[in-house]
């Protein structure tokens, strides 16, 4: 067996296991790291079928970012899990009954997969001509050359997406102090000190 | 076939480089803790650490073995797996991210050509050593450094990661050998990146600090006010671990400015060799700096410490991703060196 067979069987069985244990953890925050463990094998098998930039990607941005937010959510949550897995016998039957007939989609659908005359032909006509070119350049030739407009129509379906958010949840509260830096930092002397003089038993 | 060829001897080589590397660093680690005491200790007119060894040189190997013999502590209420998992990520990762650093020409365990994104992977990941540290601990002080570590850690991260995009942008390339390579010039000390891209270096180093969660942006364990943060219920070993990854990060930082902007192993004055004395000469000084920020800066407040992030320095890198482009684009001395060398 060669490193690379045996990496990928320890990558493959991690993965396989880490997201058996997804499902199955009690604590919600064990899932969630679990999940990380998935994700970082996929990752490492990625890696080892050559496609390094992606699998830096998957991590940088599913891994580092995603389910840190994730993680974040689910660990300042207080719900007692185990009273909400109670009724796991009562919504059992339902739930096979969804996940049998989600797999017999899934089976009808792959049963008739049959691949066009075209298809292997179109599949290698998308891929740049290899040569020496690292993931990273043959990737950045495939998205800003050949699907450059599709490229920039998704970043800015992206962007209105984010916009959106952020309109939907700002809100101006009143009341607030908030820090005005550039106030502070104008601020001068003879606007902000005053001496008095301050006379015995009177005050101010 | 030589033994080195076959899959065994490829593996013994491997693990006898990681070995090398390893070790190299956590001996010198102990003496750049020392170092960031004595500094600390100098800029405070005291003398630091002097009574174990001359000048105290062994203070760090007595800690460790002052840590090491300690007992663990786990809290009742802990989850103690997670518990004792944390320190041990935070020191493994920040340990693998050495395999991608370039000491010399040559001199890389690892010299994969996605090398700057395998550092920014991994040390994206660092955040869930401090996290999970926090969580399991199951204790105010913890699970609140560990909330304010993990959104400061992915504020900072997506600066970083703006202001490498203008070195990509000048260099052409993600390996960070070729990023070095890229800056050798005619000139030394005037040819490497630092120049071009002088106000995405403050700003990277900034947040370097912000990221390895050093003052003045501690605030992930801000004495003051969280005791000690996500390290709080942690002794002994844990702890030990904790604190060399963390030191470990911050070493990196200061080798990745090396390698991003000071030329990594070139030597800064053209008739000189070049070699790896530069590169631990260049890491030495960053730490240098490190060590007088830490000493000289009061802390941020944690507000400031988001806007800074969020409303000075992601605009700043974002905008000068564009003019590097530009600039690369037509050409401009310095900018684009991917035509010429890399």
């Amino acid at each position: 067996m060669t490193l690379t067979a045996f990496a990928f069987y320890v990558f493959a069985s991690v993965a396989v296991a880490a997201g058996l244990m997804v499902i199955l953890a009690r604590n919600p925050v064990h899932s969630v790291l679990w999940l990380i463990l998935t994700f970082f094998s996929a990752a490492g098998m990625m890696v080892l079928v050559g496609a390094e930039f992606v699998a830096m990607l998957l991590i940088i941005v599913y891994v580092g970012a995603v389910m840190v937010l994730f993680l974040f959510v689910v660990m300042m949550l207080d719900v007692d899990f185990t009273e909400l897995k109670s009724g796991l016998a009562e919504y059992l039957p339902v739930g096979a009954l969804i996940g049998l007939a989600l797999l017999m989609e899934l089976g009808l659908v792959l049963g008739h997969w049959v691949l066009a005359d075209a298809a292997p032909g179109a599949r290698a006509a998308a891929m740049p001509v290899p040569g020496d070119l690292a993931n990273a350049p043959a990737l950045g030739q495939i998205i800003y050359d050949r699907y450059i407009y599709a490229f920039q129509a998704s970043g800015l379906i992206l962007l209105t997406a984010m916009i959106g958010a952020i309109v939907l949840t700002l809100r101006h509260r009143a009341h607030v102090k908030r820090q005005n830096v550039l106030a502070q930092i104008h601020r001068t002397r003879a606007a902000s000190v005053e001496l008095k003089d301050v006379k015995p038993g009177q005050g101010i | 076939m030589d033994f080195f060829d076959t899959d065994l001897g490829t593996f013994i080589i491997i693990l006898a480089q990681c070995l090398v590397v390893t070790v190299c660093i956590l001996v010198s680690l102990a003496f750049l803790l020392l170092m960031d005491r004595k500094v600390w200790a100098a800029v405070q007119l005291r003398r630091g650490p002097n009574v174990v060894g001359p000048f105290g040189l062994l203070q760090s190997f007595a800690d460790f073995g002052k840590f090491v013999l300690k007992e663990i502590v786990i809290p009742a209420g802990a989850d103690r797996i997670v518990f004792l998992v944390a320190p041990l990520l935070t020191f493994v990762l920040a340990a693998i991210s050495w395999a991608v650093i370039p000491f010399a020409d040559g001199w890389v365990i690892s010299d994969l050509n996605v090398g700057v994104l395998y550092i920014f992977a991994i040390s994206s990941l660092g955040v869930y050593g401090v996290i999970m540290g926090g969580w399991a601990s199951n204790s105010k002080y913890p699970f609140l450094g560990g909330l304010r570590s993990a959104a400061q850690m992915v504020s900072y991260e997506v600066s970083i990661g703006l202001i490498i995009i203008g070195v990509l942008i000048s260099t052409g390339s993600l390996n960070l050998s070729d990023i070095v390579r890229a800056q050798d010039g005619d000139y030394g000390l005037l040819s490497w990146y630092w120049l071009p891209h002088f106000p995405m270096m403050i700003i990277f180093f900034i947040s370097a600090l912000a990221e390895t969660n050093r003052p003045p942006f501690d605030l992930p364990e801000a004495e003051s006010e969280l005791v000690a943060g996500y390290q709080v219920e942690y002794s002994s070993t844990p702890y030990l671990l904790f604190m060399i990854g963390e030191y470990m990060n911050i070493v990196l930082m200061c080798a990745m400015t090396t390698l991003l902007f000071f030329g990594g192993w070139l030597s800064p004055i053209p008739g000189l060799p070049d070699g790896v004395l530069w590169m631990v000469l260049k890491i030495v000084f960053f730490f240098f700096i490190f060590a007088m920020v830490k000493a000289i800066v009061p802390r941020y407040r944690y507000d400031q410490l988001m806007r800074l992030g969020w409303k000075v320095f992601l605009p700043m890198s974002l905008g000068w991703v564009v003019i590097a482009a530009i600039l690369a684009k037509y050409d401009v001395v310095g900018y684009a060196r991917f035509a010429t060398g890399g």
